[in-house]
């Protein structure tokens, strides 16, 4: 494996192109910059497995009550639901924008990107609320207060879905979306640092790393939500 | 990754952008078409293109310098199907006999 | 902390100190803020060490009660949370940090010529995290504690028990991020910071078994946290997953549950196969047999480790051609252990032998983790498993690996590099009398559990008045605890006393293969003074005893 050797000893890489942002332990940049993406990776992985448990628990039981979580799925609102993966898919264009930007100096569209990304993270934050709220309304919340009588089973007229195995498709429903949308707020927390940071011209096409691996984080919170969306947005819309 | 493109790679994230967006109106759509027990397949199909496009492009897992990034794209999936597989093996076969 | 310089040693002409990072700075702050490896481990030695103190009382608790028949000592509903919190803190907050953490941040970085970790400051967090999730622990036990069984299956954990399962999920959550935390330092390090030179075939099998722990701290982790915030979610919030009342199903929390719980496992015991093969290789001063084998079926055993996890549920209720296909499985993950233990046996065969303290301790490894991992293949039939599920059977089965297997292989690794991280040299003849009081002890605490088991005393029980002719093996195994609770005092001691009055201890006292031994004791804080050049293969011990020819030569 075509891995770096260095281990952060030689002098020579310190008295050369001297970045201030070389930590000690590394011998130069590409291998701070290489163990940094991997580290991110590796994460990445990590969060795979973690939102992966909540998969295999709505795979078990869409499985075992298919017509329940149909009617559930058919309550929540497609339109939101479908804007919102617009505005995430938006916000992973410009956040290659900014990665693209910073290696090549451009420090204005740099600075634009962050913010636009920002502004869609907040935005697919607000539809969210919007969703929930909804819910709420509707009784739709797992809890006392949750309601899901006569609602029919899309497809079986006549059938009603039964409100405890609904229930268990709303409970799924908000701690995946839930989950989601926490990594949204730290994703958020990490772009705002990245603009804080990129204002005070931090930011080279030299090292740039916080930028690319800040974006890995996003693009990997924007899959999660891809899968998401047609899972419990779109379990039968027949009209 | 480094200083030098060759050109812009700015018309690829746009195709991409794209087609995610396509995407989305596609699964919308082929929701609303009765398709019987396909209509999850294909909802995941989408699903799986969309985000094999922004890994391959947006997170540069496509020219990546190492093999070692796939490798971890891979051992995550891999781990992930176990997970999702081996339980299935309880839950397809309750009502077995 | 700080090695005083200042005690007498007549006898030892000792220069002045060199400057180590140990004596680089004093105060504090200089501990809780370092992100020197060297130092966090220590935080961890000291941490893990008192929560090891908490398990143990526990255990002691569980072992007097269970002297009589009848439930004499305490309520039932106190010997619940004893068990609870005594596997909890020693699965949790002792077991699966212990090695890693404490010999793993230490050595790590010296093993592959490094400075220190890729992610020092996340090396620190690790460390706080841990911290954080054991006061979280600590203040749930004192204000009442759980009653789940360290398990905390549902539906009891999330609809009818009265305890604190939030508070004690939420410290383990916190301490699982901690070990996440570890395992991503070790996996980037390993792969982005050896020294050149240093390829994938010279690396020290040690790190090849951290490698593989931290494969499933990274993926297994994240699954009990997700089926962590599920119950609290449940508790808190109403939000029912697993209530068989809406539909849930209590087993996906279990499926959930041993999906991690079962590779934790392997994250306890890998680090000590690691520590015996660097012990096993040493102290027969020969290269270890078969050195692909060994550093492929660690990978082995952690990719297999995820495939048995349903094993611990042959009776809960799944269905029975799972259960074959996990049973199938389960066979399967002893092989890569199995070829271990033929490797070290291999390399031990005209070995030029020493029974030092770390090699009894590494002997007591290969016998009982052999029975212990032997016990694990009869509960993989599925005809034993149904007798002896939930039986002492059991709990003898886990104690021996990850009492016997694990534990030991920790004390064997902290003797063997006490020198290295202490600049000291412990007292060997003390050192031998307590792995022997702990090999004793531990086979009486354990042994009979196997022949309870079998008979059929069940485990979470507090009182086995209908079956009084079980009391003469428990007190057997009470008696057993005793004496291997002063079998884990003595190192405690000695160690302790070896950093004041201990000789003072050469680069390599046991002159061993591994770039650790080819620095100071204790090392620079950078650890090497230049940067190391590896052009040796690992466990180069002909080559090490060569010079030495009137000492045993090593046999071939």
């Amino acid at each position: 494996m075509p891995d770096n050797f260095a281990a952060g000893f030689s002098e020579d890489a310190h008295s050369e192109s001297h970045n201030p942002a070389l930590l000690h332990h590394f011998a130069e940049p590409q291998q701070q910059r290489d163990a940094a993406s991997l580290g991110m990776w590796v994460f990445l992985a990590t969060e795979v497995m973690f939102f992966g448990g909540l998969f295999c628990a709505y795979l078990i039981y869409r499985r075992w009550y298919f017509g329940d979580f149909a009617a559930a799925s058919k309550s929540i609102n497609m339109g939101l639901g479908a804007t919102n993966t617009a505005v995430l898919i938006c916000s992973s264009l410009t956040v290659v924008l900014a990665v693209w930007a910073a290696q090549t100096a451009r420090r204005t569209l740099l600075l634009i990107s962050l913010a636009i990304t920002m502004l869609l993270g907040l935005t697919f934050l607000g539809i969210k609320g919007i969703e929930y709220r909804e819910k709420f309304v509707e009784h739709h919340v797992p809890g006392a207060s949750f309601s899901f009588e006569n609602e029919p089973i899309p497809g079986h007229p006549g059938q009603f879905a039964n409100p405890r195995h609904a229930q268990l498709f709303f409970s799924l429903y908000f701690v995946m979306t839930g989950l989601h949308a926490l990594h949204m707020i730290i994703g958020l927390g990490i772009f705002l640092w990245l603009f804080i940071m990129a204002w005070k011209g931090r930011f080279t096409p030299e090292w740039h790393t916080p930028v690319e691996i800040g974006g890995l984080y996003w693009h990997f919170v924007d899959i999660v939500w891809i899968y998401l969306f047609p899972l419990l947005y779109l379990i039968d819309r027949h009209p | 990754m480094s200083g030098h493109s060759k050109s812009s790679p700015l018309p690829t994230y746009f195709a991409v952008f794209i087609a995610l967006l396509i995407g989305t109106a596609l699964t919308v759509y082929a929701a609303t078409l009765d398709l019987g027990r396909y209509n999850a397949a294909v909802a995941l199909t989408i699903a799986s293109i969309k985000a094999t496009l922004v890994a391959l492009f947006f997170m540069h897992v496509k020219g990546a310098s190492e093999k070692l990034t796939k490798l971890v794209v891979v051992a995550a999936l891999f781990f992930l199907f176990l997970l999702l597989g081996l339980t299935m093996t309880d839950y397809a076969t309750r009502l077995w006999n | 902390m700080s090695m005083s310089t200042a005690i007498p040693q007549p006898t030892i002409p000792h220069p002045v100190e060199r400057e180590n990072y140990l004596n680089k700075e004093y105060g504090v702050w200089s501990w809780l803020l370092t992100t020197d490896h060297k130092r966090i481990a220590l935080l961890y030695l000291l941490s893990i060490t008192f929560f090891f103190f908490i398990g143990g009382f526990f255990a002691l608790l569980i072992r007097l009660e269970l002297l009589t028949p009848a439930g004499d000592l305490v309520q039932a509903d106190t010997y619940n949370k004893l068990f609870t919190m005594h596997g909890m803190v020693m699965v949790f907050f002792f077991l699966i940090p212990s090695i890693p953490a404490v010999l793993g941040n230490f050595l790590v970085p010296l093993m592959i010529g490094a400075k220190d970790l890729a992610f020092p400051r996340i090396n620190l967090l690790s460390w706080y995290l841990y911290i954080i999730g054991g006061v979280m622990m600590l203040h749930c036990m004192l204000t009442g504690g759980v009653d789940t069984g360290w398990t905390f299956y549902a539906p009891f954990s999330t609809s009818f028990t009265n305890t604190k399962i939030v508070e004690a999920g939420l410290a383990i959550f916190v301490a699982g991020f901690s070990s996440i935390l570890t395992g991503l330092n070790f996996v980037v390090t390993i792969h982005r910071m050896r020294a050149p030179g240093m390829t994938w075939s010279r690396l020290p099998l040690f790190i090849w078994a951290h490698y593989a722990t931290s494969i499933i701290q990274l993926l297994g982790t994240p699954v009990i946290a997700v089926t962590i915030v599920l119950v609290a979610a449940e508790r808190a919030l109403h939000l029912g997953i697993f209530d068989p009342k809406l539909g849930g199903d209590p087993l996906l929390f279990q499926h959930l549950f041993w999906f991690y719980s079962h590779p934790a496992v392997y994250i306890m015991i890998l680090p000590a196969m690691g520590v015996v093969t660097e012990i096993i290789a040493c102290f027969s001063r020969k290269r270890i047999f078969g050195y692909s084998f060994v550093a492929f079926s660690s990978i082995a055993i952690a990719v297999f480790g995820f495939l048995v996890w349903a094993h611990h549920m042959f009776v809960a209720g799944i269905s029975i051609y799972s259960a074959l296909v996990f049973s199938f499985l389960s066979y399967a993950v002893a092989l890569p252990s199995a070829i271990k233990v033929f490797n070290w046996t291999a390399t031990l065969y005209k070995g030029s032998i020493h029974y030092d303290a770390p090699m009894l301790y590494a002997f007591g490894f290969l016998g009982l983790f052999t029975i212990g991992g032997l016990t694990g293949l009869f509960l993989s039939a599925l005809g034993i498993n149904v007798h002896v599920t939930d039986t002492y059977f059991v709990v003898a089965h886990f104690h021996y690996i990850m009492v016997g297997g694990a534990v030991m292989g920790y004390l064997g690794g902290m003797h063997f590099w006490w020198p290295k991280i202490s600049g000291r040299l412990y007292p060997e003849g003390w050192a031998r009398l307590a792995a022997l009081i702990v090999f004793i002890g531990f086979n009486l605490t354990f042994f009979p559990q196997f022949l309870l088991g079998y008979m059929g005393m069940p485990r979470r029980y507090y009182d086995y008045s209908h079956m009084p002719e079980f009391q003469v093996l428990n007190v057997l195994s009470t008696a057993g605890a005793t004496v291997l609770g002063v079998g884990y005092l003595l190192p405690m001691i000695y160690f302790l006393w070896s950093m004041r009055y201990g000789k003072p201890a050469s680069d390599n006292p046991w002159n061993a293969a591994g770039l650790e031994w080819k620095t100071a004791s204790p090392p620079p804080t950078f650890n090497f003074d230049e940067e190391p050049v590896v052009t040796w293969e690992a466990y180069n011990y002909e080559q090490l005893d060569a010079p030495h020819k009137e000492e045993v030569p090593v046999a071939r």
